[in-house]
């Protein structure tokens, strides 16, 4: 390098933007300024941790005695999530297939993409509310709103997919004289299929989890039983209620994981058997 | 010629005629055949024995417009002595949990990836920690907060943070693992200890992903964190709940419509700041 | 056989691409189109199969103007005519069979392209294109574990399914090299001599274009500015053509 340049290089060489510094500082004075205002103080966490261990102590063991109870809240939380995620993936596809702009007129795509946009404007468990106060306390609640998050999540991605598929090979099946239904079984069906095989049994998951929770509204499934146990201090039967979802929850994320194999990977059965969740395509797209 | 590099050998094909041609394996169509008889005798099962009252599904719309019809026209008076205050303290709950949860995934994160700590016995439970965390529903979350520490906003907060540390954690490691080794092996070559590996190696790496995980998460908790109320855990959630409970329907669709608007904003604030600064 | 009369085609308003095209296209032999970049080859190939829509002109086909066609009646005739594309437009994710099948979407209903029942006499003569192509053996491989020599060959293959009266090839060499170019152009001949389909290619490689082709259309600036056997193809065509002389020996 010749002398002018080393010259024009800068003093400190470590010199950095100041801005990282400024937003730093920025973000510290709103944590204080923020906790400040919820009234978060170190006294009512030391209470709290005080609190915390009496609460684990209460917690275990789990009491599975009343397992009849249990066993009922999640068969009615996996017939929400099934009915949900099929209405909703059986709804939300032509719907997704409708605002896809790059192969819809946009008198079909802008209805479509509101109804996607409405669904997914609020949190399942709302929707499930306002849907308790609509059809009564129950499954059909529950499901009427999973239903509407799966559409709006599955349409929203399937849209999404849709409109980012090559239009090369779409010509050319056109160009073969193939009918719109051919052109999208052999054109744009291929591009997708994997990317919905995936978002749809992410949904399934999703649903499953939600399933859980909106009986804490009344819109049906174990969430009731739980927001119950948590209501009379139960803890012991709160312990075992959490640790069978969660266990129901990791068994149908090894069921997705296997569909995925079977249906992207080509797999077989045993295959799926053997391999038991090697080929894995991590989604980035939680979202519930 | 093509036919050189042909995988499944040329020389055995029988002739045109005797060729048959099937999409799928026996094997691969009985594993698909599987699960479509798996998928239809779960939906058959629900349908059969789910507690639905006909009448109610049928009548359905009509209650839901009449919902409508009662939420109309919309309190707006209640807007500025309560919601509004809600508003801003939901939006402190997501922020805050947010970040509390990056401080809490990051060290877990880092755990999981087994290129930073090459041992799989705590990559495992590093990864059980994740997956425990976004298990459980951050309504489950508020509620065993507001059980230690009571109603409030501090048990939404860790309730938002709890549920995101799986998220974040995840996400991150993956970012971790992804990380190129070329730098990190010349830093490690000029004998760089491990925080100077990490600070100038994968941080640079990885800081636009962790940012943008951040961002992600934290649209995602200012919907969450709309809801936590209803447990107790603070937040516009909470007015929603005294106007449900009290059949105040035109509060109920201010406080609605303050939802939409914040998520819609959040929504917005999210991709311009990913467009010009990430 | 074809005929282009007075075509012009401008995608924005006041340029014009093709202007004024007027062409007749014999039922057998190889017409290669040539023409320096961005003079409308492409176009005009695509405005036959009317995958770009004409502004002005008639493209008289089979007793019909294509121009005037939409719907059922533009399928059906799009059926007769196969295509090859510069970048081959194979559908990836599916297998050479489907690929191959893929040409006979317009003879078979939606339903049963959809669970892929196709007459047995059609896979018959799938299998018989793969040999023809040099691809045997490869009707299960997925199209994009391919090579690009062999996924033209497949997009031969899949043009020659549609049982064409008439096959366009765009650009079908341009993202080859140039042994794996003559290679194709040599199956391209092939194809369309021994059917009798004639084949209408268009390209920017004036030795290609004279080593197979029987007539040159040599474009400028959406016109037509020769046509004429290969062999009338001199030095001063070649500079009204692509301008300049530098380029040429």
């Amino acid at each position: 390098m010749s002398s002018p340049a080393v010259a024009a290089l800068p003093a400190d060489p470590f010199r950095r933007s100041p801005w990282p510094r400024v937003a730093m500082v920025a973000l510290v004075i709103y944590v204080i300024y923020a906790c400040a205002q919820l009234e978060v103080s170190w006294a009512r966490v030391e209470i709290g941790l005080e609190n915390a261990g009496r609460f684990f102590a209460r917690l275990f063991p789990p009491n599975f005695s009343r397992w009849e109870l249990l066993v009922k809240g999640l068969q009615e939380s996996l017939q929400i999530a099934v009915l949900a995620s099929t209405l909703g993936i059986v709804l939300a596809l032509p719907i997704g297939l409708c605002a896809a702009r790059n192969l819809m007129p946009s008198w079909a795509t802008w209805p479509a993409r509101f109804i996607i946009v409405s669904a997914r404007s609020f949190h399942p468990v709302i929707v499930a509310i306002l849907f308790v106060k609509a059809v009564g306390f129950g499954a059909l609640a529950g499901i009427l709103a999973l239903t509407l998050a799966s559409i709006g999540f599955i349409g929203k991605l399937f849209t999404e997919a849709i409109e980012e598929i090559s239009d090369k090979e779409v010509e050319a099946i056109r160009a073969t004289g193939a009918s719109f239904a051919s052109v999208l079984a052999f054109g744009v069906l291929p591009q997708v299929f994997s990317r919905f095989i995936g978002f749809a049994t992410y949904q399934l998951d999703s649903n499953l989890r939600n399933s859980t929770m909106v009986g804490i509204v009344g819109a049906g499934g174990v969430g009731g039983t739980l927001f119950a146990a948590f209501q009379r201090f139960d803890y012991d039967y709160v312990c075992a209620i959490l640790i069978s979802i969660i266990t129901l929850i990791m068994i149908g994320e090894v069921l997705a994981t296997g569909v995925r194999a079977i249906f992207i990977g080509n797999a077989t059965l045993s295959d799926v058997f053997r391999r038991g969740g090697a080929h894995r395509r991590e989604m980035h797209l939680e979202d519930d | 010629m093509a036919g050189a590099a042909t995988p499944a050998a040329a020389a055995a094909q029988p002739p045109v005629a005797e060729r048959i041609w099937r999409r799928f394996s026996p094997a691969q169509r009985l594993a698909r055949f599987s699960v479509y008889l798996v998928i239809v005798a779960a939906i058959a099962a629900s349908v059969q024995s789910v507690e639905v009252i006909p009448e109610f599904l049928a009548d359905a719309p009509e209650q839901v417009v009449d919902l409508l019809t009662r939420m109309w026209p919309a309190d707006w008076a209640h807007y500025p002595d309560t919601v509004h205050d809600a508003l801003i303290e939901t939006l402190h709950i997501a922020t805050l949990g947010t970040l509390l949860s990056l401080v809490l995934a990051m060290p877990v994160g880092i755990l999981a990836a087994h290129n930073l700590v090459p041992s799989t016995p705590v990559n495992l439970i590093a990864k059980l920690i994740l997956v425990s965390s976004r298990s459980v529903n951050s309504l489950v979350w508020a509620l065993l907060f507001v059980g230690i520490f009571g109603p409030g906003a501090l048990a939404g907060t860790l309730a938002i943070a709890f549920r995101s540390i799986g998220f974040v954690g995840k996400l991150f490691g993956e970012a971790l693992e992804e990380a190129q080794r070329g730098p990190i092996e010349a830093l490690t070559a000029a004998g760089a200890p491990w925080m100077s590996r990490m600070t100038y190696g994968y941080w640079p790496q990885v800081s636009p992903a962790f940012w943008s995980i951040a961002l992600f998460r934290w649209d995602i908790n200012v919907r969450e964190s709309a809801v936590l109320g209803l447990v107790g855990a603070g937040g516009i959630g909470m007015v929603l709940d005294s106007a449900l409970n009290l059949f105040q329907w035109p509060r109920v669709a201010v406080v609605l419509i303050a939802i939409f608007a914040v998520v819609v904003v959040a929504e917005v604030v999210v991709t311009q700041v990913r467009r010009r600064v990430i | 056989m074809l005929t282009l009369k007075h075509l012009s085609k401008s995608y924005v308003a006041g340029t014009p691409v093709l202007t004024d095209v007027n062409l007749d296209i014999d039922a057998r032999g190889i017409t290669a189109i040539i023409g320096a970049s961005g003079t409308g080859k492409s176009t005009l190939i695509r405005c036959i199969n009317l995958l770009v829509e004409p502004t002005a002109g008639e493209i008289l086909f089979e007793g019909a103007d294509l121009a005037r066609l939409s719907g059922k009646a533009l399928r059906r005739a799009r059926r007769h005519i196969g295509m090859v594309f510069q970048e081959y437009n194979l559908v990836e994710r599916l297998s050479v069979m489907e690929n191959l099948l893929s040409g006979r979407l317009g003879y078979v209903s939606a339903w049963r392209a959809w669970r892929r029942k196709f007459p047995p006499d059609d896979i018959r003569r799938a299998y018989e294109l793969l040999d023809v192509v040099g691809l045997t053996g490869f009707a299960n491989q997925r199209a994009d574990a391919l090579s690009g020599g062999q996924r033209q060959r497949v997009g031969i293959a899949r043009a020659v399914m549609q049982e064409p009266t008439l096959l366009l090839a765009d650009e079908p060499t341009s993202s080859l090299d140039p042994k794996t170019s003559v290679e194709i152009m040599e199956l391209l001949t092939e194809v369309g001599r021994s059917r009798g389909i004639p084949v209408l290619v268009n390209m920017h490689d004036v030795e290609l274009a004279r080593r197979f082709a029987d007539r040159i259309i040599g474009m400028g600036d959406g016109r037509i500015v020769f046509d004429g056997p290969a062999a009338a193809l001199d030095d001063a065509t070649l500079t009204t053509i692509y301008g300049g002389k530098g380029w040429l020996h």
